[in-house]
């Protein structure tokens, strides 16, 4: 599919530099004349609308750093003085706040859609778990970028988060002590939390090049999960057809992001994140951003700090080993009635979790928090692998080009040729 | 002589292998410097201890004091509070210690602020002391008792007690 480029440059320069460092050859092969499956819903626009929040994060957060400065005693000064008297600063701040939201908001889409079309299975288990590396280090990257204003959500969420190393038997406090450059978060943690928050976007750049690279080596999945069998019937070039549906999808994601950065900018905020950090006082109620809240409730429903952590941890890494638990060979959830139904179980119980998370540790939320971590995990080890022997999937349809056609009338395929 | 199938290890084999041990040491050494910066520096590690005048406390109240960037809590105890505190069974305590272990006069408590837990600062102000008249951690509901023992909750181990001493009757060193 992505075979030798038969791309030819029309002038000689072109020709000349094609000859010598074939980068417009790549671009024209990997974004523009590259095969892509006409069957593609809206779904799969998300791949684009992240490519544009990572590069608005960078830009924002560059322009940012201008601004601020990381120590205990200026930050939150810093952070103000944006918001108050430098040019545009609350619009920069407002943009790059709220795209962390929006880029999750979108991941996350992305990531259901993965699950929901087959996504991660074979080819494309690389392409599946690069995916899972890009996001813990979104997560991390957000995790790091929140504690730089140094309000009190800040630093109790980064003692709260860095506090998990403790549960680490034995050496739990010695790494700990080395995050954290002394014997609580304070000015070492800031800087290099700081340092570190700058660097992370690049490595996510960095694997996100895998990830597209390994997208164009095995191709996308689409909805019916069937291959491209032939390139004329069953594909359509990337551009202008994915262009123009991506730029499209984007524009109406980027209305909502503008919403919140113009109408409900701390909408997604905490209020308590506008006092000033104060390390002898922890607020009553400390909940992480929003898009850390399923996990915080899992982390919270098992009563034992180590477990606690273990299950936090253990949700996330399970993804990479999706490709493996799950059993079925037929690859889109559109033909497995079965999967479709413990799926938006599964939905919904991320959704549960996260309104667990924002909820105080206490009495039937706990116990609410407990059986939705037993359904998660459930989902993982034992739904997907039961299923995959116990479902009876609808007939696929031979190719792409059939599935098109039996949904538009219900026309006869053509005979492949 | 060895025999013929067994090839003798030769001059190059010795000194390809030694290259690479060399290589591995420098490139550890590196490392030490890059890995060790990261630990507290000089100046974190030379905050003094702290003397503390506790003569302002008034009984049954806590005064929370900063030491090495942490809350410390000098609890002064009610009777009733020592005696819920040296009456318990050692066999309820998830983290079993007796009340004489962890202090030094039974009327002065002395305990390091954060919750063992994830780290947070429980609460001690009269009235949110949680179930056993002791702290409230509000982060994730961890309880402990008058003598800073985890009694329920997530948390698994009893509040520190850090080093110190009575100076006299009312001056305390921390540290």
């Amino acid at each position: 599919m992505s075979g030798p480029s038969t791309y030819v440059p029309k002038s000689a320069l072109g020709r000349w530099f094609e000859s010598r460092l074939p980068i417009a050859g790549l671009i024209h092969g990997s974004f523009i004349a590259y095969p892509t499956p006409r069957n593609l819903n809206y779904w799969w626009t998300f791949g684009g609308i992240l490519s544009f929040m990572l590069v608005a994060q960078i830009v924002t957060g560059i322009v940012l750093t201008m601004h601020y400065t990381p120590h205990v005693d200026l930050a939150f000064a810093s952070v103000e003085s944006i918001m108050r008297d430098v040019n545009w600063g609350w619009f920069l701040r407002y943009a790059h706040s709220n795209g962390a939201s929006m880029f999750f908001v979108a991941v996350y889409i992305h990531m259901f859609r993965g699950v929901y079309y087959g996504s991660y299975k074979a080819p494309r288990e690389v392409l599946w778990i690069l995916g899972v590396i890009i996001y813990l280090l979104m997560m991390a990257t957000g995790f790091l970028g929140y504690t730089l204003p140094w309000g009190q959500m800040s630093f109790w969420g980064a003692t709260v988060i860095t506090n998990f190393f403790t549960a680490i038997p034995l050496v739990g406090d010695a790494i700990t002590t080395w995050l954290w450059g002394g014997y609580s978060v304070g000015n070492p943690t800031l800087n290099r939390f700081f340092a570190l928050h700058y660097l992370l976007p690049f490595m996510i750049a960095g694997v996100v090049v895998l990830h597209v690279w390994a997208l164009h080596v095995v191709g996308q999945n689409n909805p019916d999960g069937i291959e491209i069998k032939n390139v004329n019937r069953d594909a359509v070039a990337f551009t202008p057809y994915a262009t123009i549906k991506d730029s499209f999808a984007l524009v109406c994601f980027l209305i909502l992001y503008a919403w919140f950065v113009f109408q409900v900018p701390n909408y997604l905020g905490h209020a308590d994140n506008y006092i000033e950090a104060n390390p002898l006082s922890t607020p009553a109620h400390i909940v992480p951003e929003w898009y850390y809240l399923p996990f915080y409730a899992i982390l919270r429903a098992i009563p034992s700090k180590l477990g606690g952590v273990i299950a936090m941890f253990g949700s996330i890494a399970i993804l990479a080993f999706l490709p493996w638990l799950d059993t079925s060979r037929v690859r889109s959830g559109k033909y497995r009635p079965m999967f479709k139904i413990f799926f938006w179980a599964f939905i919904l119980c991320c959704l549960g979790l996260g309104y667990l998370g924002s909820m105080p540790a206490e009495g039937g939320y706990v116990i609410a928090a407990r059986l939705l971590t037993t359904y998660y995990f459930g989902f993982f080890i034992i739904i997907l692998p039961l299923l995959g022997i116990f479902e009876t999937p609808k007939p696929v349809p031979a190719s792409i080009a059939d599935a098109v056609l039996a949904r538009n009338g219900g026309a006869a395929a053509q005979p492949a040729e | 002589m060895a025999t013929s199938s067994t090839v003798e290890p030769t001059r190059r084999d010795f000194l390809f292998i030694a290259t690479g041990a060399a290589g591995a040491v420098g490139v550890g050494a590196v490392a030490w410097p890059l890995i060790s910066q990261m630990n507290p520096d000089a100046s974190t590690l030379a905050m003094a201890s702290i003397e503390v005048d506790i003569s302002a406390v008034p009984l049954g109240s806590i005064m929370t004091v900063k030491w090495r960037g942490k809350p410390v809590f000098v609890r002064h105890r009610t009777p009733k509070e020592i005696q819920e505190a040296t009456s318990v069974p050692l066999a309820e305590l998830p983290d079993p210690e007796t009340d004489k272990q962890r202090v030094q006069k039974p009327e002065w408590l002395v305990v390091v602020g954060i919750c063992t837990h994830l780290g947070c600062v429980p609460i001690g102000q009269a009235g949110s002391r949680g179930d056993y008249d002791g702290w409230f951690c509000p982060c994730h509901g961890s309880q402990y008792d008058t003598s800073g023992r985890i009694r329920r909750g997530p948390a698994p181990k009893n509040l520190e007690v850090p080093t110190y001493s009575f100076l006299s009757d009312t001056k305390l060193k921390i540290g």
